[in-house]
C-alpha cells in the first residue's frame, strides 16, 4: 500500500530560480534561506520517497483567466517546465505518477471535489523550485502528481475547503494498492504582497504562529476567510493554502524533522518545514 | 436590480476578484503572452501597437506607457500577469515594483523588507 512518508512545505519565491542557476547558495542573501536544506537532503538520502504529491498553485502558465479552476490535479505521463514571463530558467521535465494520478483524481470526484482533470500539464515555479530544492541535480528521483489550488482569481476555495481536500488526498493516497513512499509538498508562502500601497507587507508573528499550528493544531488557520488571510498575510500570503492542502493528507498531530524561517527572500517571509508522520 | 453589497476592503491590498478579472481581462490575456519570447520582443519593438492588438483601452495603454503599477492594478492588471510584463519584459524585480508603489527608493524599500524580520 502506498504510505506518506512526510510533507515538505517550503517558500517558491520566483527569484529563488535565478539564485540556483547562477549558484547562488553560499551569497551572503541567499545562504539563510538555502542552509534549510542541507538536513532535508539526508532525510531524502535515508527516507528515499518514490513519489511527489505537490500542492502548489499556477501564476498564468499552464491556466490564463479564460479558464480558471479552483482545484485541479495533472494525470500527464510528463510535466513540463516551460518559459512562465518572468525569466526563471526552465528545468528538465517531470515524469508524471499517471496511475496514482488517476487514482488520486477519480477518488477526489467520487469524494464530492470537482477536480479539473489535466492529460497535458505545464508546470511553472511554484512546481518545480520545490523540486529543485530537494533534489538540485535536477535528475528527478521520482514520479510526480501535481494538484492546483487557485490563488489567482478570488474568491479563493476556503482554507477548510483546502484542508478537506487534503484529507481526501490522503485518503485516496492510503487506498492506493501498490507499495510506495509519497513525500507531499505544499509550495508556498509565506506571508508577502506584490501589489499595491502595502506592498512589502510581512507579518512574521502570524506565520511563526501558523508554522507551529503545522505540527499538532493544524486545523488553526482553517478558521479565516480568503480576505482573512489577505489581512493578515498580504496578497500572496494566501499561499500557504497549500501548506493546509498538504497538511489536510495526514491525520493528527506530526514531528518536526526540521524547519527554517528567515526575512526576507525577495518580498517573502520565507519557510521550510519538513514533518513526518508520528 | 438590486445594488451589490458593499466589498469588504483592505487598506492597500488590492483584490484581483470578479470585478478585476472583467475589468481586466485584454490586459491580463495581453501580459499572458509574455510567456513567449517571441511576443516579448514584438511588444517592445512597438508597445502601444501590441497593446491595441490586444484591444486595451485608453486608460490601460496609458498605464502601461507611464509605468505606473498602481494605475496598472486601477484598470484590471492581475499581479501575476504584470509580473510577466514587470520582470520578463521590462526587467524590473519585486523590489523595484515595490519601490514604485509605495513612493519610497529600492534601497528603502529592500530595508523596510530586512526590518521586518527583526
Amino acid at each position: 500500500m502506498a504510505k506518506i512518508v512526510g510533507i515538505l512545505n517550503t517558500s517558491h519565491v520566483p527569484a529563488l530560480g535565478k539564485a540556483i542557476h547562477l549558484n547562488l547558495q553560499q551569497d551572503p542573501y541567499w545562504k539563510p534561506f538555502f542552509d534549510g536544506f542541507p538536513p532535508i537532503h539526508e532525510w531524502l538520502d535515508r527516507v528515499k520517497p518514490d513519489i511527489v504529491v505537490s500542492c502548489y498553485n499556477d501564476h498564468g502558465l499552464n491556466f490564463f483567466l479564460d479558464k480558471q479552476p479552483t482545484f485541479a490535479i495533472g494525470t500527464a505521463p510528463e510535466l513540463v517546465s516551460a518559459d512562465e514571463g518572468w525569466g526563471i530558467p526552465t528545468m528538465p521535465s517531470f515524469p508524471g505518477q499517471e496511475d496514482l494520478a488517476w487514482h488520486i483524481r477519480d477518488s477526489l470526484i467520487r469524494d464530492d471535489f470537482d477536480m479539473l482533470t489535466c492529460q497535458e500539464m505545464l508546470v511553472d515555479h511554484a512546481f518545480t523550485l520545490p523540486m529543485a530544492l530537494l533534489w538540485p541535480d535536477q535528475k528527478w528521483p521520482v514520479k510526480s502528481v501535481p494538484v492546483c489550488v487557485n490563488t489567482v482569481l478570488f474568491p479563493l476555495p476556503s482554507a477548510r475547503r483546502c484542508f478537506k481536500l487534503g484529507e481526501a488526498i490522503g485518503r485516496a493516497i492510503a487506498s492506493f494498492p501498490e507499495d510506495a513512499k509519497v513525500l507531499v509538498i505544499g509550495s508556498g508562502g509565506l506571508s508577502h504582497q506584490l501589489e499595491g500601497e502595502r506592498a512589502g507587507f510581512i507579518n512574521k508573528e502570524f506565520d511563526l504562529k501558523f508554522m507551529d499550528s503545522m505540527v499538532s493544531d493544524p486545523e488553526w488557520a482553517t478558521q479565516f476567510s480568503d480576505l482573512d488571510l489577505v489581512e493578515q498575510t498580504g496578497n500572496e500570503g494566501v499561499e500557504l493554502l497549500n501548506w493546509l492542502v498538504a497538511r489536510g493528507t495526514v491525520p493528527g498531530p506530526m514531528k518536526v524533522v526540521h524547519s527554517n524561517f528567515h526575512i526576507p527572500i525577495s518580498n517573502t517571509a520565507a519557510a521550510t518545514m519538513l514533518l513526518e508522520p508520528v | 436590480m438590486n445594488a451589490r453589497p458593499q466589498k469588504r476592503t483592505i487598506p492597500g491590498a488590492p483584490i484581483f476578484d470578479s470585478d478585476a478579472a472583467r475589468r481586466g481581462y485584454a490586459l491580463n490575456k495581453m501580459c499572458y503572452t509574455f510567456n513567449s519570447k517571441a511576443n516579448r520582443d514584438e511588444f517592445v519593438s512597438d508597445e502601444v501597437a501590441y497593446c491595441k492588438k490586444f484591444g486595451l483601452d485608453e486608460a490601460q495603454i496609458k498605464a502601461i506607457t507611464t509605468r505606473d503599477v498602481l494605475a496598472l492594478i486601477r484598470v484590471g492588471g492581475g499581479v501575476y500577469f504584470l509580473g510577466k510584463l514587470a520582470g520578463g519584459v521590462l526587467g524590473l524585480d519585486m523590489q523595484d515594483i515595490g519601490a514604485l508603489q509605495t513612493g519610497v527608493t529600492k534601497e528603502e524599500f529592500k530595508a523596510k523588507l530586512v526590518a521586518a524580520g527583526h
